[in-house]
């Protein structure tokens, strides 16, 4: 205990490199391209982020309880799809339709959720399945819902919900800001948020320790289920229309966005605000590629590139400082 | 600190006048903010069994790690049979020179045969192809010579932890080893496998083969060991022949103070009985490690009494603790708890709300989130009573609640911020042990209580379980070490394939009684042991 401590560069790296990268690349894009930092494209940014940094925030839940959800982009689009196919069947123009989108939204969000929990902790199939079958089956849906036409026409009050702002800030923003705080909040100072880690921890050990085990992974695809449900609400306040095809590949970007934030998919570690410098660090990217018109094909070899990294630098790590 | 410079220690140099096997000297080797080896020197002869000796942090698996090329030392050297050990050498090189490490985890691959793990890279061919029957022939007549009857076909998943044990000798074996080093290989064995592993190291010796033999248990050191070598806080201690010591000189070597084995250190004064199990019985599993049926099961604890489960691995004394906890399931049988019936707990959860509270045999599988804070890992199943309206956790009582046990426990840690994989296994047990008295149980369970863990460590958990039993708390204790059950118990059950074969007030019980209770009676019993 007496021998000074040496500057430990790996662990520090560990602690903020995704921060570090995250600063660099900003600086990159800036000094490349004047417009990049400009108000209106730093809004196009955060807007993007936060449809797809919600369902993060969700996802960082599943992820660590050692699961994984792959349909959060086909439950987009479905629970979207409900909610302007239940405002629309109820009429056309009447107050707070746009609640009755939401609503529909997140309570069908929710329900497939809690379905999908189900499927894993009832009949003990690997979520990495039920979710797999559950990417084709809410995308299959849609379609059927939709009949594989977008569902427009939305009013004033409902498009505000994706082009709005609040005291300047773009609505979906303070939204994703509430959404993230919210879950960092319960993952740190929450008893359910403690269940979590020690579900995704060790859990032999949490059922021992009197936890209902089966109860709290349940209820965290119904976390992320009721985010998707949201998110897709705000998708389509943001385009004007709820369309089949919304949402297809968030599911990547989803996870890309967890796991580059330092979460580990063994479960029991990491948090939200890893996950909000992921989702920041993929939408940075994307558009900072955009800007400097790389084309599309090479921005995807990009990301998955760092997602590899990210992660092999976090084994790296571990196994370095042990 | 000042520690007397190794008080008996002997120059090992003319004890040993028989061939130098390993020679290691002034190995040094420093983690982040501790000087895990300090100086270190071990000497092995050949044909020798070797113990190595120390608390838990004395350095003892940092050496094994150096030695079987799994970390590199800073400074030092090593000779192995005349050929100098090289830092860059890898685990497959020192297997190579015949430098072969058992683990306490095995390193089976358990979907597959025993033939195929004892060759596994070496397989006979013929024209690239694996020739199978050369493959088994090769396996049966490897496996007879360790006095093993099994099928070398068989998968090595089903074989008892025993058998596993043999599998991994026999590997050695087949890789022509020199030199044998096993990681505390009796941690989970019983007393009649303790004897069949020490038969089976004293026959290979015969055949040329040393060993390095790490233990907590110091009786068997006395029993297989030729010589040995003691470690403190990462320094070299003592060297010496075993005949030429007695055990109550090693522990004194190992923990630099004189450590009293504490054998009935109370006068229990039993209140009601708090807890009663009648006829719990269960039919055997068809796999799994719980694999045996149970019947007719009956034990009553109360206050402040301290009952013992002793009974060989897989006798049904962890098997029932489990139930009563609503950890497994069972098919019939009565709980009585304050007097009141009910039928069996059906999950942990009940259990604990019902005033019951267990410690897993298992501290890092069933216990400890190794990942998490020491006070994440002792307050997580109270945190209903520390939390702010239900849903927030109070940090400030946590904080006090943590510091009350670490204080009463003395659990020695930097904070309570730090991951608890990081203590060892002494405080890890604490740490449980807190876990379950901040719960303020009635009955508490402690499955295997000072399992891997060093002597000092020991005597402090026994104490702690003598204090609880004094607040009026019902104690079960379940041991496969007898010394322990028989320092602890008031009470005995005795435990043999799924039947309670006695029940024994400690006072009359001695490890030969206990023994007979536990191994010997039925002739299907003696029949299964013969087989053994």
């Amino acid at each position: 205990m007496t021998a000074s401590r040496p500057m430990d560069v790996v662990g520090w790296l560990r602690r903020y490199g995704t921060a570090g990268f995250l600063l660099a690349l900003i600086l990159f894009f800036s000094l490349e391209n004047s417009r990049f930092l400009s108000m209106r494209n730093v809004a196009n940014i955060l807007t993007e982020v936060s449809i797809y940094g919600i369902i993060a925030v969700g996802m960082t839940f599943v992820i660590l309880t050692a699961g994984v959800d792959l349909a959060v982009g086909s439950l987009l689009a479905f629970a979207g799809m409900a909610g302007a196919y239940v405002m629309k069947a109820m009429g056309a123009d009447y107050p707070l339709s746009w609640l009755v989108a939401l609503a529909t939204a997140i309570a069908v969000g929710s329900l497939v959720g809690f379905l999908q929990g189900k499927t894993v902790t009832f009949f003990s199939v690997p979520p990495f399945i039920v979710t797999l079958g559950g990417l084709t089956i809410w995308r299959g849906a849609t379609l059927i819902l939709s009949d594989g036409s977008p569902i427009s026409g939305f009013d004033a009050s409902y498009r505000w919900w994706g082009t709005g702002s609040i005291a300047g800030v773009p609505v979906p923003i303070v939204l994703f800001g509430v959404i993230a705080a919210a879950g960092f909040v319960t993952q740190r100072y929450t008893r359910y948020g403690r269940y979590i880690y020690a579900v995704g921890g060790n859990p032999e050990a949490a059922r021992l320790n009197g936890l209902d085990v089966a109860a709290i992974v349940t209820s965290v695809y119904l976390i992320v289920g009721a985010l998707s449900g949201l998110a897709g609400f705000l998708l389509s306040a943001r385009l004007g229309a709820a369309e089949a095809v919304g949402g297809i590949g968030y599911e990547l970007r989803v996870i890309a966005s967890v796991v580059i934030g330092g979460t580990s998919l063994a479960g029991g570690r990491g948090g939200v605000g890893g996950t909000i410098i992921g989702a920041l660090l993929i939408g940075v990217l994307t558009n900072g590629l955009v800007i400097m018109h790389v084309s599309s094909y090479w921005q995807q070899v990009v990301i998955g590139f760092i997602i590899v990294a990210a992660v092999a630098f976090d084994t790296y790590a571990k196994s370095h400082r042990e | 600190m000042s520690l007397k410079p190794s008080a008996s220690a002997k120059s090992g140099n003319d004890l040993m006048s028989a061939a130098i096997l390993l020679d290691v000297r002034d190995v040094c080797k420093r983690f982040p903010g501790v000087m895990a080896l300090d100086g270190v020197e071990l000497h092995v002869a050949a044909q020798e069994v070797h113990a190595l000796l120390g608390e838990n942090g004395a350095g003892k698996s940092t050496l094994l790690k150096i030695l079987s090329g799994a970390l590199r030392a800073d400074s030092g050297e090593a000779v192995l049979d005349g050929i100098r050990l090289e830092a860059g050498e890898s685990p497959r090189d020192r297997q190579r020179m015949g430098l072969i490490t058992i683990y306490q985890e095995f390193n089976l691959l358990p979907f597959m045969s025993i033939a195929e793990n004892l060759y596994l890279g070496r397989e006979p061919t013929r024209r690239g192809i694996i020739d199978w029957p050369v493959l088994y022939e090769n396996a049966r007549a490897l496996l007879a010579g360790l006095g093993l009857n099994v099928d070398p076909r068989r998968e090595v998943r089903h074989l008892s932890v025993a058998h596993q044990q043999m599998v991994e000798i026999g590997r050695a074996v087949a890789q022509k080893a020199k030199l044998i080093v096993m990681d505390e290989p009796t941690a989970a064995l019983s007393g009649r496998e303790v004897e069949i592993l020490h038969t089976v190291i004293r026959e290979l010796k015969a055949r040329g083969v040393s060993f390095i033999y790490v233990t907590h248990r110091l009786d068997e050191v006395k029993q297989v060991c030729d010589s040995f070598t003691v470690l403190r806080d990462g320094r070299f201690v003592a060297r010496g022949a075993v005949p030429e010591v007695e055990i109550r000189d090693l522990v004194r070597l190992m923990v630099g103070r004189d450590v009293e084995f504490s054998r009935r250190t109370r006068t229990a004064n039993p209140g009601e009985t708090v807890l009663a199990v009648k006829g719990i019985s269960r039919a055997r599993e068809s796999s799994g490690r719980h694999a045996i049926a149970l019947q007719d099961l009956c034990v009553d604890v109360k206050a402040g009494e301290i009952v013992g489960f002793a009974g060989l691995v897989g006798a049904g004394r962890t098997e029932l603790g489990r139930i009563i906890f609503g950890a497994d399931r069972c098919d019939g049988g009565v709980l009585y708890l304050n007097g009141l019936e009910m039928s069996p707990l059906r999950s942990p959860q009940q259990a604990i709300r019902a005033g019951i509270a267990l410690v897993p045999e298992d501290r890092k599988q069933q216990g400890c989130f190794l990942d998490q804070s020491i006070s994440q890992n002792m307050t997580l199943p109270s945190l209903k009573r520390i939390a702010r309206w239900r849903i927030f956790v109070d940090e400030v009582k946590e904080r006090q609640l943590v510091d009350q046990y670490r204080s009463a426990l003395r659990i020695k840690m930097a904070n309570p911020a730090v991951a608890v994989g990081t203590l060892s296994g002494g405080n890890q047990q604490k740490v449980l042990l807190a876990r379950c008295m901040a719960l303020q149980p009635k009955v508490l369970i402690v499955d295997e209580p000072t399992r891997g863990i060093d002597i000092g460590a020991k005597t402090e958990v026994h104490q702690l379980l003598f204090d609880m039993a004094q607040s009026g708390i019902a104690v079960i204790v379940i041991s496969s070490e007898m010394p322990e059950v028989l320092a602890l118990s008031d009470r005995i059950v005795v435990f043999r394939e799924g039947c309670i074969s006695g029940v024994m007030d400690s006072k009359d019980a001695t490890e030969g009684n206990l023994m007979e209770l536990m191994a010997i009676s039925t002739t299907a019993g003696a029949q299964r042991l013969a087989a053994l």
